[in-house]
């Protein structure tokens, strides 16, 4: 496989599971409102894309495997099926399917493996399955438009178009032209059949002029024709290119209900109203004029202009239906086209360039400022100062650029809590609230997993079963809450249930069995509720297969650690539960508190850091401090890092907390708060402990960042190690 | 920072083929002249602004701040076993791009000075003596003869090769073995 091959391999399996996430969140919604046509347009249009994708990039086993959902789905959107819970599950499923097949052509497979190709006949089997099943029962009661009774569709409302003559929507294939065929050959042999009283180009689908291939055909004709001919007879007149265009016939004086569908299957494209039911053939131009001239008389009058659907109803030159119909399709492209526009798909790697670069260039913004204030030219020093004005409000820009919404990971959770309530039989809903809060990519992708746990440990201990629940009062149905917001600074994501709450007696006796904690011991209820996350700690009698074996708390804590963050659990029993998850916003920029020691700096991460007091006497040998009556161990940086130097007369001590325990640091000069950039510092250094990273200031000199906690066991270790020997 | 030198790359592999020859930049350390095969070499910067890392191996000096990337900076000399470099007027920092086969990372290597690129033919190239350089041997990939004196080729990627380096910074061996600084050597630093 070639590079440019890969590469469009990769971009389709990217854009297919973009496609797949909505299919779901489709599927999703069909199971609660089978008769919304929009959504069920939309999963078609994502299934017809993976499908469409999948022939460009020749993967013969999703392209097959989704020609069958689609055609499921086009039975569905013909309303030939109806939704059954059973057929939604088997929709879901072979979505699932569809994500397993993506993530085996991300492998370069060509094949499928045994086991998937049974799960494809399986599923295909199934779906196939509806569909005769759809086809038996359906059949007599709802009618594909222009192939059953015309009289179906008086009944639900629809009435004639007034229009002569047939009606035809066709748009040629992209290959046509290489098959040696012309589109006016077409339109010439259609004047054998009859008259043609109008034709429009749909240019729409034209691309601009550098990217346009000259040997494709790009265009689509809507045509009006007055003829004596049969539809059959018209068809005929494309039969060459049957399986290569889309080819839509409206015999003359259609009903409605015809228009409605053309207009939802007409290309994406902002035409105006008034000129797409003129495409269509449902009202003529010189209707259209009337229209146009009578709204702008109206406005002349000075009254508000009514929108000229509304006009051209009042001049009954078109059914009120099909003005609807248009103007929802036209908001719709437009929503499409908009969210389109506001959205640019970026490579993270391009990014974390342009971060690096910005970084530079605010280091090169200080050492200009630091020459301007030498040179002392007032205007100099001006237009410098405000350069690095600029430059700072483009490097947190630019930070902006790798935050995201928090939204698409929670919105996956939907599938996770319709499938696991299920599952265990309850009912059970997901309220999603501030999905629109932004943090981190790098954030983003890692506390999928450590909210996944939490959410499945929700509805498994958190919400009671439905008798217990109605005996106490309370909705049948349970609520899983996941909210987020951006709280100084941080982040906060909250994981809430309605169910019973935690057990705290129950914790108690499981802490006392496991001697976390002693019976002496006084801890309020929130404490006990919080031993949850301490490791091996299960309370519930029965191990399930979601959760229930001790292994899940301690590892959502260690992983929420992992990214500096901290979770707490807050429960009111009978009410039900919260966890607290507070994260930062980003990973790669902490604040720090900037110390400095000989001609060296050091970045303490002030979140660690409790107070700075000044340094007494020094001449001491012990080192530990009397702060306020407590013994507060110290560490003499310029000591432990045998820095050359003599120390100044007056120095200082920052006090760190770590954990439990406070340390006090002692340095030479405090500079106060400071953003900092995180650099790692390379694998070369990787057992180094104690310092965790590096920043640059903007000197442009290099400062590195204290890892209190490991610092401190270090000097433990030497300190006892030294004892010892002597 | 200016840079004196922008590393040149080598010629078209063919033609590398054909002459049987492979460019070399030279540079003396400790009044010797070593030489590196300049596909490795990315720049060559002045000597300045290197941030001491603390509990660190002798021959690292630090990191210095490469336009935005924090960089380590090995002293060679040291890492040869000989006294550390004493910082002059012609010291540079050579930014060397080594691979441990996973990632690239670049290391700076602080030499006294550099020369020139000079093409080394194959032929004029010996096996590295057994012993008798006073440099592990693994360290040499060999000796040029040029203009009838011999010139030491490093091997760059054994020298720098980052798992043997964090392996001695793991040890306590590497701070017992801790050399005393050259003489003059913060007063020279802080000139540069």
């Amino acid at each position: 496989m070639s590079d440019l091959n890969d590469e469009l391999v990769l971009t389709y399996i990217q854009e297919s599971r973009d496609q797949l996430a909505e299919l779901e969140a489709g599927m999703l919604m069909l199971e609660e409102d089978p008769a919304d046509r929009a959504n069920l347009d939309a999963i078609f249009r994502a299934a017809h894309t993976i499908k469409g994708g999948a022939g460009v990039i020749e993967c013969g086993f999703i392209e097959q495997f989704t020609h069958h959902l689609e055609n499921l789905l086009d039975q569905l959107r013909g309303g030939l099926l109806s939704v059954t819970p059973a057929l939604a599950s088997e929709l879901l499923r072979a979505a699932d399917h569809i994500a397993a097949l993506l993530d085996l052509l991300e492998t370069g497979a060509e094949q499928l493996p045994e086991a998937l190709a049974a799960g494809d006949a399986e599923l295909v089997r199934a779906l196939e399955s509806h569909l005769d099943s759809g086809n038996d029962t359906a059949g007599a009661g709802a009618v594909t438009p222009g192939m059953g009774s015309p009289d179906a569709f008086e009944s639900t409302g629809g009435g004639v178009v007034a229009s002569d003559g047939w009606h035809i929507s066709v748009r040629f294939g992209r290959d046509l032209m290489r098959t040696g065929n012309d589109p006016l050959s077409f339109i010439r042999y259609l004047t054998t059949l009859g008259e043609v009283v109008a034709l429009e180009t749909i240019t729409d689908a034209l691309p601009a002029a550098d990217e346009m291939d000259p040997e494709a055909c790009y265009l689509g004709f809507e045509v009006h024709l007055r003829s004596g001919a049969s539809k059959a007879d018209i068809e005929q007149v494309f039969d060459f290119v049957r399986d290569d265009c889309s080819l839509h016939i409206l015999a003359p004086r259609s009903k409605i209900a015809e228009y409605l569908d053309l207009i939802n299957e007409l290309p994406e494209d902002t035409m105006r109203l008034g000129e797409m039911l003129v495409r269509c053939g449902a009202l003529t131009s010189a209707e259209l004029d009337a229209g146009l001239e009578a709204q702008r008389m109206l406005e002349a009058d000075g009254e508000e202009r009514p929108p000229i659907g509304e006009i051209l109803v009042a001049h009954q030159a078109v059914r009120p239906e099909l003005v609807e119909a248009a103007a929802v399709r036209q908001q719709h492209v437009q929503e499409k086209k908009q969210q389109e526009a506001r959205l640019i798909k970026v490579r993270a790697d391009k990014l974390d360039q342009l971060i690096d670069l910005v970084g530079e260039l605010v280091i090169a913004g200080a050492s200009a400022q630091l020459l301007a204030d030498r040179a002392r030219v007032p205007d100099l020093k001006e237009a410098t100062s405000e350069v690095s004005r600029l430059v700072e409000d483009i490097r947190d820009s630019a930070l902006q650029l790798r935050m995201v919404q928090i939204g698409e990971t929670f919105s996956r959770f939907n599938r996770v809590v319709r499938d696991v309530s299920r599952e265990l039989g309850k009912t059970i809903t997901l309220q999603v609230t501030g999905g629109e809060t932004e943090l981190d990519k790098s954030v983003v992708e890692r506390i999928g997993d450590p909210l996944m746990h939490l959410i499945r440990n929700a509805i498994d201990h958190g919400i009671e079963p439905a008798s217990e629940r109605v005996a106490a009062g309370k909705p049948e149905a349970g609520s899983v809450g996941l909210n987020a917001y951006h709280d100084s600074g941080s982040i906060v994501i909250e994981v809430s249930d309605d169910g019973g709450g935690l057990p705290i007696e129950r914790i108690r006796e499981r802490a006392l069995e496991r001697g976390l904690i002693t019976s002496g011991d006084a801890l309020s209820d929130k404490e006990l509720a919080n031993l949850i996350f301490e490791p091996g700690f299960s309370t519930k009698a029965q191990v399930t297969n979601l959760s229930g074996r001790g292994v899940g708390m301690d590892v959502v804590r260690r992983n929420i650690s992992a990214l500096r963050g901290e979770v707490e659990v807050h429960s009111e029993p009978g009410m039900g539960s919260r966890f607290t998850i507070r994260l930062p916003l980003t990973l790669a920029i902490i604040d720090g508190f900037l110390t400095g020691v000989g001609s060296a700096s050091y970045v303490i991460p002030l979140d660690t850091v409790v107070e700075c007091i000044e340094l007494g006497q020094s001449g001491q040998t012990r080192d530990y401090l009397n702060l306020r009556g407590e013994v507060l161990p110290t560490i003499d940086l310029r000591h432990n890092f045998e820095l050359p130097g003599d120390p100044p007369a007056r120095r200082s001590v920052v006090v760190v907390s770590n954990g439990r325990a406070k340390v006090g640091v002692v340095v030479d000069r405090l500079h106060g708060e400071f953003q900092t950039v995180i650099k790692p510092l390379g694998n070369l250094f990787k057992h180094l402990r104690g310092i965790s990273g590096s920043t640059i200031l903007g000197s442009g000199d290099v400062a590195l960042i204290l890892d209190v906690p490991a610092l401190v066991s270090t000097v433990t270790r030497n300190e006892s190690a030294q004892l010892v020997r002597q | 920072m200016s840079q004196l030198v922008q590393a040149k790359k080598a010629p078209p592999v063919a033609l590398e083929e054909a002459t049987g020859a492979n460019q070399h930049l030279t540079f003396a350390l400790g009044g010797e002249m070593f030489a590196v095969d300049i596909l490795h070499v990315k720049e060559i910067i002045e000597y300045g602004a290197v941030t001491e890392i603390p509990m660190m191996p002798v021959f690292i000096r630090g990191v210095i701040n490469l336009r935005g990337s924090v960089v380590p900076v090995v002293d060679l000399s040291a890492r040869f076993g000989a006294r550390r470099t004493v910082v002059g007027r012609r010291t540079c920092i050579v930014i060397i791009e080594v691979s441990d086969g996973v990632v690239d990372q670049d290391v700076g290597i602080v030499v006294d000075a550099v020369s020139e690129v000079l093409e080394i033919a194959a032929a004029d190239i010996e096996p590295p003596p057994s012993f008798g350089a006073r440099i592990r041997a693994d360290f040499i990939a060999g000796m040029a003869k040029v203009e009838g004196s011999f010139v030491i080729l490093v091997d760059i990627d054994k020298v720098l090769d980052a798992n043997e380096i964090a392996e001695i910074a793991a040890g306590d061996s590497a701070r017992e073995a801790r050399l005393p600084p050259a003489a003059g050597e913060d007063a020279a630093a802080g000139a540069a």
